[in-house]
């Protein structure tokens, strides 16, 4: 910022009393350095954020209007899309805003993982980040079962039943989730509960996401580190103008879903109010869960491991293994662009993730030109796991990477950066 | 002052320390416990754990549906041909061994929480016109459970056989669930 806004008095005043200016300056403003060379999947860390408020704006006028009381719920979610004004669009809005969180956030997950950007020093900037994802999780999860429609009401069942697996102490955490013997009405409170709370927490949580960022500024294509104020340029204007723009695109996208396309992300039976005696025929969860699912029902049992405990585990692995990756990848390069063989793998590994939702989205016991889904699941989850406790060590020993740029602005201009540096 | 008082002085601040750590802990603990249990099932869903049913219409071949705790049990009028069935299978056989004896206590009414042990679904074999899996008892159509006639897990992902309940007949034909 100028210094003649620093010289207006009133904003003087403040600034020596809570330097405030100065701290948003120095965020997201033009005293914030960044690598001159992000490329537009640099975006999807802004992007998510900004979805982020939106699903809190959208969540805070919906609750206005909500009723979170097994008799009332459905019909009250109905007179939202009937009645209240403009509740179609913000309950649209909403519900879609889920999913394109998701797309957001796994398209920033993917960029973390090509670029490196979870290697030193930035592996507890890259756990914050996980646990970012499994707090959207429970929220999203958890939000799913408040229009109290079939699929809410079996999606909260099969999932709360999931900690069943646990030995011996399973039964009585499953009745503490809901408060009952089976998910009712105490559980449906709660989870209106915490479905308000856990986005606040998510913003805590991005916070510190941040402030582990803004230590070491961010990755970049190249993956090298900043050398020097030649391989920077300020945040305001260069990058609040790019984002603004992916914001636009991004708009677009989500409002044809919106407008257009409100319910493809959803399942019709989930306009039919929950009914605790008759389970639908086919129980999906959203598409945002699908891999996981996937992986969920691929475990067969093992030993004395139960496919149910078996399952599981492997659900909760597949996340939680991520926090592990920037030890499990040992090798110093951070960018694909220099790795080979890692980025070759990289889209086998993209791939494997598509592959294991298209099963997730399957009954475990449909066949695929002749082979069961059951097995495509199984031969994808061996390979998710695989894909970070061998493939990735062996890369790190067998790759031979290529010679890096000596910096971020030699890789971007002409005469490698002599210009700038001279001037 | 010598190096022995000052050794004293700090074992004593020590245990002080230590002392207000372990009181301290202990009362965090006991100050969390009805934040814990404050999610636990209340009074008055407890109370209403209890489902009285009169039996005697249902006639043989039969199944009814009723609510206990919110949860559907399973009230088969069991045919003699089902009864054998159940009884014949040599517990080797069976995922989770138990005998058909042990499952019902007079062998024509099988009493069962119609809720399948591997995710919560419910399993379809109620209606005439249910499938009712390849043991003739029960399918859950989540991830394909078979149950017998016994509501014994025979084939599926669910490692459990489908529960009974705790009940007891008040008179011969009427029971109480709970």
């Amino acid at each position: 910022m100028s210094n003649r806004f620093y010289e207006n008095p009133v904003i003087k005043w403040i600034e020596y009393r809570l330097p405030i200016f100065h701290f948003i300056d120095e965020s997201v403003g033009s005293g914030y350095p960044t690598p001159k060379n992000l490329n537009y999947w640099w975006n999807f860390g802004s992007l998510a954020g900004i979805v982020l408020v939106i699903m809190i704006a959208s969540g805070i006028v919906l609750a206005m209007n909500y009723t979170p009381h097994v008799d009332y719920a459905f019909e009250s979610v109905e007179r939202i899309m009937r009645d209240v004004n403009y509740g179609w669009l913000i309950r649209y809005i909403h519900m879609n805003g889920g999913s394109m969180f998701f797309i957001v956030i796994y398209i920033h997950i993917f960029r973390g993982l090509y670029y490196g950007s979870f290697k030193e020093p930035r592996e507890l900037l890259w756990i914050l980040g996980v646990l970012i994802l499994l707090t959207m999780m429970a929220t999203a999860f958890m939000g799913y079962v408040l229009p109290w429609g079939q699929q809410s009401f079996w999606a909260a069942t099969v999932i709360t039943n999931l900690f069943s697996a646990i030995p011996v102490i399973g039964e009585a955490i499953v009745t503490w989730l809901w408060g009952g013997f089976t998910v009712g009405n105490p559980t449906l409170n709660r989870f209106f509960a915490f479905h308000y709370l856990l986005p606040f927490v998510l913003i805590g949580l991005v916070f510190v996401h941040l402030w582990a960022l803004h230590v070491h500024k961010s990755n970049n294509p190249v993956g090298i580190d900043i050398k020097g104020p030649q391989d920077t340029i300020p945040f305001h204007p260069y990058y609040t103008m790019k984002d603004l723009f992916g914001l636009g695109v991004f708009m677009v996208f989500f409002m044809f879903f919106v407008f257009f396309a409100p319910n493809i992300f959803g399942e019709p039976d989930n306009y039919i109010k929950a009914n605790p005696l008759v389970t639908p025929a086919h129980i999906v969860p959203e598409w945002y869960f699908l891999p996981s699912y996937a992986i969920l029902r691929a475990v067969p049992e093992i030993g004395f491991i139960s496919a149910k405990l078996g399952g599981v585990i492997a659900m909760f692995g597949s996340t939680l293994i991520l926090m592990l990756l920037p030890w499990l990848d040992r090798s110093p390069v951070r960018s694909a662009r220099f790795r080979p063989i890692y980025k070759q793998f990289f889209w086998v590994f993209v791939v494997d993730c598509i592959i294991l939702g298209w099963v997730g989205a399957n009954t475990p016991d449909a066949v695929f030109h002749g082979v069961p889904f059951l097995w495509i699941g199984r031969v994808a989850t061996v390979y998710y796991f695989a894909h970070f406790l061998v493939l990735i060590p062996l890369i790190n020993i067998l790759e031979k990477p290529k010679p890096l740029p000596d910096s971020i602005s030699a890789s971007v201009t002409e005469d490698g950066g002599a210009t700038e540096a001279a001037e | 002052m010598t190096d022995t008082v000052d050794t004293d002085d700090k074992t004593r601040r020590d245990f002080l320390l230590l002392s207000t750590m372990a009181v301290g802990a202990v009362g965090s603990g006991l100050a969390a416990w009805p934040f814990i249990d404050v999610m636990n099932p209340a009074a008055d869903t407890l109370a209403l754990s209890t489902t009285e049913v009169d039996l005697a219409p249902i006639e043989e071949g039969m199944s009814i549906t009723v609510v206990w705790r919110g949860k559907p049990v399973f009230i088969r009028h069991r045919t003699t041909a089902e009864i054998k069935e159940a009884g014949a299978v040599p517990l080797d056989d069976l995922i989770d061994p138990e005998a058909d004896k042990g499952r019902a206590q007079k062998p024509q009414w099988l009493i069962i929480v119609g809720i399948c042990t591997h995710l919560g679904c419910i399993p379809l074999g109620q209606k005439s016109n249910d499938p009712k899996g390849e043991f003739g008892g029960w399918f859950c159509p989540c991830h394909g459970s078979h149950y017998d006639t016994s509501g014994r897990i025979r084939k599926g992902p669910a490692p459990k056989n489908l529960v009974v309940p705790a009940y007891q007949y008040l008179t011969d034909t009427t029971i109480r669930i709970g």
